[in-house]
């Protein structure tokens, strides 16, 4: 084997840098999972009748659920009872300065660019009063609020929305949707609220705002985002900085719901979780049901994902295309890289007529990791016109790791068009070697073709996200950090 | 600048070079011709750096350094440039971007500053006009989609850009037209220097009459079979190079 070969899997042998921080003193619930555990945590929340009675409902259909096992990952059982279920989460020790922060996370967090404040506050150091970030995101709750722009925790719109949360909450993704769908239904400790009233634009990307405010959201998230008619928002989950988390399992939800016409909702995730170690040990298992709804004519949904962290992953952020003239997208990068595996695609559902959906997804492989990519285009009856383009492409760094395709496609109308085109490359040592010629070290040529490979979903991030993107996946992918 | 001594290598178990001398100075042209498979090519990789040839007896100097003791990426700032005979295609990395990185690459090494977008884009103006680059090819990916003329003109390009000391070029005359091997020509001997060398590396006497070479060295089976000025290569049009094979053949006896 070539020495270019060799360094490829140099590259993709390095490990996470950073442990897990696991001292955080907290409330928690007993050990185990019971109809008392539901209880426990709607009244821990003060939550609303109907909730109670919503979270009971999924807890006792998910006691009749069986775990999929048809996603193409392994992994061991999990023993449902050996997890708490709410812990709300305490303050870490307070750091007198950065000085004090574990000097590899502060590299990490140079190289990808996060600006000193942020490093602060995401080791958890006591910023100054300038910068105090309950006061910053203050001002930008009441920016929003002047628009009628909802955004708050989930929590937070149970007290204060109860109206609008009832009628949206589970209408996308039921309860009874899936086995961690329900999981999450009936155990959900927090998450966020979104609402953007009729016309309204919100005037910034709610991401500097997530970003300062959501570091502890827990295991079991909940996302709820309603656009009105003629509105606009974009979205940004998640955090290209490496996430500490002690949960080892996190099964999330999120709905999108474009409710009236010409509503827009843009939604983007860098997700960066603990992979576990080079053996494959620990790291966290990512179960998410992420899914939106195009109700109203000519609106539009659009996932953007970035995919780099947790051992296993396991989602499919579809959407629904309900109304007619309405647009769904999917922009994803997973990568794999030591013994992490994904299984990650899209649902495009087709229902209203001249719907189009556009699929593009990039799955890097290194290591002994294993991507697959698993999409579903749908075209129900009614959808005249419905067009649908997919694109999946696979990079190989190595010859240990796999990539994998599971495109379905069911077509129900005739005058509908759906293209699909799939690739499979290896990173060549060709490339390696041109790139090198001309004077650019290993990493840097690796760099460049990744992020070449990626560039048309980084085209479709934030500016702000996609330059951070594109340094984390160097990060991801290097071998010789630091 | 650089001296090649009792240079072997081989792929696998084949023995392709069988000891190359070669010493090449500052300012000089040299063309090595031979027939296919004499290892022309592997001499032009093995002297980039190409990791998948063993290098198994001799030494290369080259202005003073061991270069087979350097990374392909440090020979490359160091100032050698190898134009490749098969280009190769980085999808979704912009031309520009690719050279700017290597460029900057290369002046870091040297102790210099980055240029800035504006200085790098002046400096790609003037450089594409060498080569009579088609703008578009500048922010197309590297090679995608490039005819082979345009990506053998793009290598010349990237050795304007990056301004070598020891430029090799390997087959550049290849699937090129005669125009377009008039203006690859051109563009190589505008960048000709008192300080800097250029090896090509060509099956054909036909480059030559645009590049003019001080020296002509004639490869057969792994080796230097025979050197001597440009009327080398008309003599070579002329016969072919049955001769010189026949002429070796006691050689590669006692080797």
């Amino acid at each position: 084997m070539s020495t270019e070969t060799n360094t490829i899997e140099e590259l993709a042998n390095q490990e996470y840098k950073w442990g897990f921080v696991t001292d955080i003193e907290a409330d928690e619930a007993p050990k185990g999972l019971s109809e008392g555990t539901v209880r426990f945590i709607s009244e821990k929340k003060k939550e609303p009748e109907w909730l109670l009675e919503w979270r009971l409902k999924a807890f006792r259909h998910w006691l009749t659920m069986t775990e999929p096992r048809w996603p193409n990952v392994r992994y061991s059982l999990i023993d449902y009872q050996d997890i708490i279920y709410y812990s709300a989460p305490k303050p870490k020790k307070e750091l007198k300065s950065l000085s004090e922060v574990d000097p590899e996370l502060l590299k990490t967090y140079e190289k990808l660019g996060i600006s000193l404040q942020e490093q602060e506050r995401l080791s958890g150091v006591a910023v100054d009063a300038v910068f105090d970030s309950v006061s910053v995101a203050t001002t930008f709750r009441e920016k929003l609020m002047e628009l009628g722009i909802v955004f708050c925790s989930f929590s937070e719109a149970v007290q204060h929305h109860p109206d609008l949360v009832r009628k949206h909450l589970g209408s996308v993704v039921p309860a009874n949707d899936n086995f961690f769908a329900a999981l999450n239904s009936a155990v959900f400790s927090d998450g966020s609220f979104c609402y953007i009233p009729k016309g309204v634009r919100c005037p910034m990307e709610l991401s500097t705002y997530f970003r300062i405010n959501a570091a502890n959201t827990g295991q079991f998230e909940r996302t709820l985002i309603v656009a009105e008619a003629d509105s606009y928002v974009s979205y940004l989950e998640g955090c290209t900085a490496p996430m500490r988390d002690k949960n080892q399992l996190h099964a999330a939800v999120v709905e999108l719901i474009a409710a009236g016409d010409n509503a827009q909702i843009k939604y983007s995730t860098v997700q960066n979780w603990y992979p576990g170690d080079k053996e494959g040990r620990g790291g966290i298992y990512n179960f998410v049901t992420k899914r939106g709804k195009c109700i109203g004519k000519n609106s539009k949904i659009s996932w953007t994902q970035v995919e780099t962290g947790s051992a296993i992953t396991w989602k499919y952020p579809s959407v629904l295309l309900q109304g007619d003239d309405s647009v769904g997208e999917f922009y994803s990068v997973a990568v794999v890289n030591n013994y992490q595996q994904a299984d990650t695609g899209t649902k495009m559902i087709h229902i209203g007529k001249n719907t189009r959906s556009t699929i593009v997804s990039k799955g890097i492989s290194a290591g002994r990791g294993q991507n697959s990519y698993r999409g579903l285009v749908n075209v129900k009856k009614g959808a005249t016109n419905a067009r649908n383009f997919s694109q999946c492409d696979s990079l190989l760094l190595g010859d240990k790791c796999g990539a994998h395709t599971f495109p379905y496609i069911e077509v129900k109308n005739t005058t509908s068009k759906v293209e699909h085109e799939a690739s499979t490359s290896k990173i060549g040592e060709d490339q390696i070697f041109y790139c090198k010629q001309r004077g650019l070290s290993t990493e840097d040529a690796v760099n460049l073709i990744v992020n070449g490979f990626c560039k048309e979903v980084f085209r479709e991030l934030p500016m702000e996200f996609a330059v951070e993107a594109q340094k984390l996946l160097g990060v991801s992918l290097e071998g010789s950090v630091g | 600048m650089l001296e090649i001594r009792d240079l072997h290598a081989r792929i696998g178990t084949t023995e392709i070079l069988n000891g190359i001398t070669l010493s090449v100075n500052a300012g000089e042209v040299h063309a090595i011709m031979g027939p296919n498979g004499s290892g022309k090519s592997t001499l032009a990789q093995v002297l980039a750096g190409r990791d998948t040839y063993e290098v198994t007896n001799g030494s290369v100097l080259y202005n003073g350094k061991d270069l087979l003791d350097m990374d392909p990426e440090e020979r490359a700032r160091e100032g050698l440039f190898l134009a490749f005979q098969y280009p190769v295609e980085i999808p979704g990395v912009s031309n520009t971007y690719f050279l700017k990185s290597a460029l900057n690459a290369i002046r870091k090494h040297r102790g210099l500053d980055d240029l800035d977008a504006v200085e790098f884009l002046q400096l790609v103006k003037e450089k594409m006009r060498l080569v009579q680059l088609d703008e578009t090819l500048l922010s197309r990916p590297v090679n995608e989609g490039f005819s082979g003329g345009e990506k053998k003109r793009n290598e010349i390009f990237h050795m304007a850009v990056l301004e070598p000391k020891l430029a090799i070029l390997d087959e550049t005359d290849s699937g090129l037209d005669i125009d377009a091997l008039r203006i690859v020509a051109d563009g190589v001997n505008k960048l000709r220097r008192k300080d800097n060398a250029v090896i090509v590396v060509t099956h054909y006497q036909r480059l030559l009459n645009y590049i003019v070479p001080d020296f002509v060295h004639v490869m057969v089976d792994g080796h230097i079979a025979k050197s001597g000025g440009k009327e080398l290569a008309l003599t070579l049009e002329e016969r072919g190079y049955d001769w010189l094979k026949e002429d070796v053949e006691p050689m590669s006896v006692h080797a």
